[in-house]
């Protein structure tokens, strides 16, 4: 008999690492798709086309798929260029790369994905102010960074609360997709259950905790758009 | 002497000239108004003086300030911001800053501008208070001292506008210009901005006046100019340009707002 104590024990550490996934991708992934952003907005074209290349190619491929390739590509490169024998420096440096670190790889592939989704939301909420009040504030005097911090940026951020929070939440579920390279959270410790004690139920459990977690961010985003709902844009 | 000076001003958008050599003065005190059908190159005068667009020939300057020689100098953005602060231009669509109320949208700038004061870190309290006592002085002469606390989305066009109005005195510019103030107006919110700007012109505010109010343009003008085409067809005083135009393009555009 399992103690339903036991059980939550483990789900807890398991939510802990979820958890962890959920914060560090927020933490790499919003700085980095402001980035990708500007890059995508460039006026040196090249840049441009390349990052909106890179940014299709994310968006359009599934997260599953982008996680096994950078868990096991590192790895796989290096036995290729072992076996190639060149001598290549490049080559021969490639053939002492290291299988990554699961966790590593979970928050590497995260962080990129994410990255590309933030970065064309925030790349719609840049664009979609108009050009006027950048105009109203070069003809008042404002610099380009005042123009940009104290007129742009407020809002920029109303307009992107309501899709990011729905990223936000799609990326606590997806948390769970760390499991397909042997990432020990949150579903894995639900799991474990069915094969050493054969029960379902703690599987079933952990959909508590992503309901629980998501309806706090619900919560938490409808305050922010409704302290942002005193003005219209 | 005159305050503006503009000369054989060109511009043109890819293949389409605009601006095909205009030229034109104006004196201090005085109200210019510009008058002509849509797509002459009103606008593109305007935004030529204030910065937002680079003529490609032709020379401009302010209380004389050179803002334009023809030569394609490398842009210096310390001095370009300096010029920008001597004219003031309020958009036919007021582009008010939506996230602020109406008296923070007539401070912001001045309150940023004063951080480039040398007394600035000692005095911002009364610095401060002065930029807000002096905005709310134009706020209430502008007929909005119940709204100061209200936000751009709470007003009515006209109110908007004569906010946009009070910012832009504010910096109190030596020439204030103004793109069509009324066209996105409903015409029964027309009187309302007319008459600041006919108190402003009583103030001996110097203005430049994009318009399709021809009576107004009459009685409170100093000079008329008619843009046909990218070209000046006809200035003048408003008796010459409204009484007894010479050009017959004139006469057709002027005759048209007769009822
Ligand atoms: N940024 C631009 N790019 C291309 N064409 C422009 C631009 N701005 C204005 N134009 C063109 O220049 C002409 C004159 O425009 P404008 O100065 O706005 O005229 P007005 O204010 O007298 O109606 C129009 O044909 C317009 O389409
Ligand atoms: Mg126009």
């Amino acid at each position: 008999m399992v103690v339903v104590s036991e059980v939550f024990k483990s789900l807890f550490e398991g939510f802990g690492v979820s958890l962890e996934i959920f914060a560090l991708t927020l933490l790499f992934a919003i700085p980095l798709g402001l980035v990708i952003s500007f890059g995508s907005m460039s006026k040196f074209k090249p840049l441009k086309y390349f990052v909106k290349f890179i940014v299709w190619i994310i968006r359009g491929t599934p997260l599953m798929l982008q996680l096994i390739i950078i868990f096991y590509g590192p790895g796989l490169l290096a036995t290729w260029a072992a076996n190639s024998g060149s001598a290549n420096p490049a080559i021969l440096w490639m053939s002492s790369w290291q299988v990554m670190d699961r966790f590593l790889a979970v928050i590497v592939s995260f962080v990129i994905n994410y990255a590309c989704y933030f970065s064309e939301i925030f790349r719609g909420g840049i664009e979609g102010i108009p050009k006027g009040q950048y105009e109203a504030g070069q003809v008042l005097g404002m610099t380009k960074t005042q123009t940009f911090f104290k007129v742009v940026l407020m809002q920029v951020v109303k307009r992107i609360i309501p899709p990011m929070s729905n990223e936000i939440i799609t990326l606590v579920k997806d948390t769970s997709l760390a499991r397909v390279i042997s990432v020990y959270e949150l579903i894995w410790a639900g799991q474990t259950f069915i094969k050493s004690s054969g029960i379902l139920w703690p599987l079933l459990a952990t959909g508590i905790f992503y309901l629980a977690f998501n309806g706090i961010l619900t919560i938490v985003f409808g305050k922010i758009e409704k302290k942002l709902d005193y003005y219209k844009n | 002497m005159s305050i503006l000076e503009v000369k054989d001003l060109k511009k043109s958008f890819g293949k389409t000239e605009v601006l095909k050599g205009v030229s034109f003065e104006l004196n201090e005190g005085e109200v210019l108004s510009i008058i002509g059908s849509s797509g002459s190159g009103k606008t593109t005068i305007l935004r030529c003086i204030n910065q937002l667009e680079t003529a490609d020939s032709g020379y401009i300057s302010v209380d004389g300030v050179v803002f334009f020689d023809g030569n394609q100098h490398k842009e210096n953005a310390a001095e370009k911001r300096k010029r920008q602060l001597l004219v003031g231009l309020v958009f036919q669509e007021f582009h008010l800053f939506p996230q602020y109320n109406v008296l923070d949208n007539v401070t912001l700038a001045a309150k940023l501008l004063a951080k480039e004061r040398a007394d600035y870190k000692e005095n911002k309290k009364e610095i401060f208070a002065d930029i807000e006592s002096k905005a709310k002085e134009i706020l209430a002469k502008v007929g909005l001292s119940e709204k100061l606390g209200n936000y751009p989305c709470e007003l009515s066009g006209g109110q908007k506008q004569r906010v946009s109005i009070a910012r832009a005195l504010m910096l109190e510019p030596k020439i204030l210009f103004f793109d069509e103030p009324t066209s996105a107006l409903d015409p029964e919110l027309t009187g309302e901005i007319l008459k600041v700007i006919k108190s402003l012109a009583e103030d001996k505010v110097t203005m430049v006046i994009v318009t399709h109010e021809m009576s107004f343009a009459k009685a409170v003008s100093s000079k008329v100019i008619f843009m046909d085409n990218g070209v000046i067809e006809e200035a003048g005083t408003p008796e010459e340009v409204f009484d007894n135009p010479k050009s017959e393009r004139t006469k057709a555009f002027i005759s048209k707002f007769d009822d």
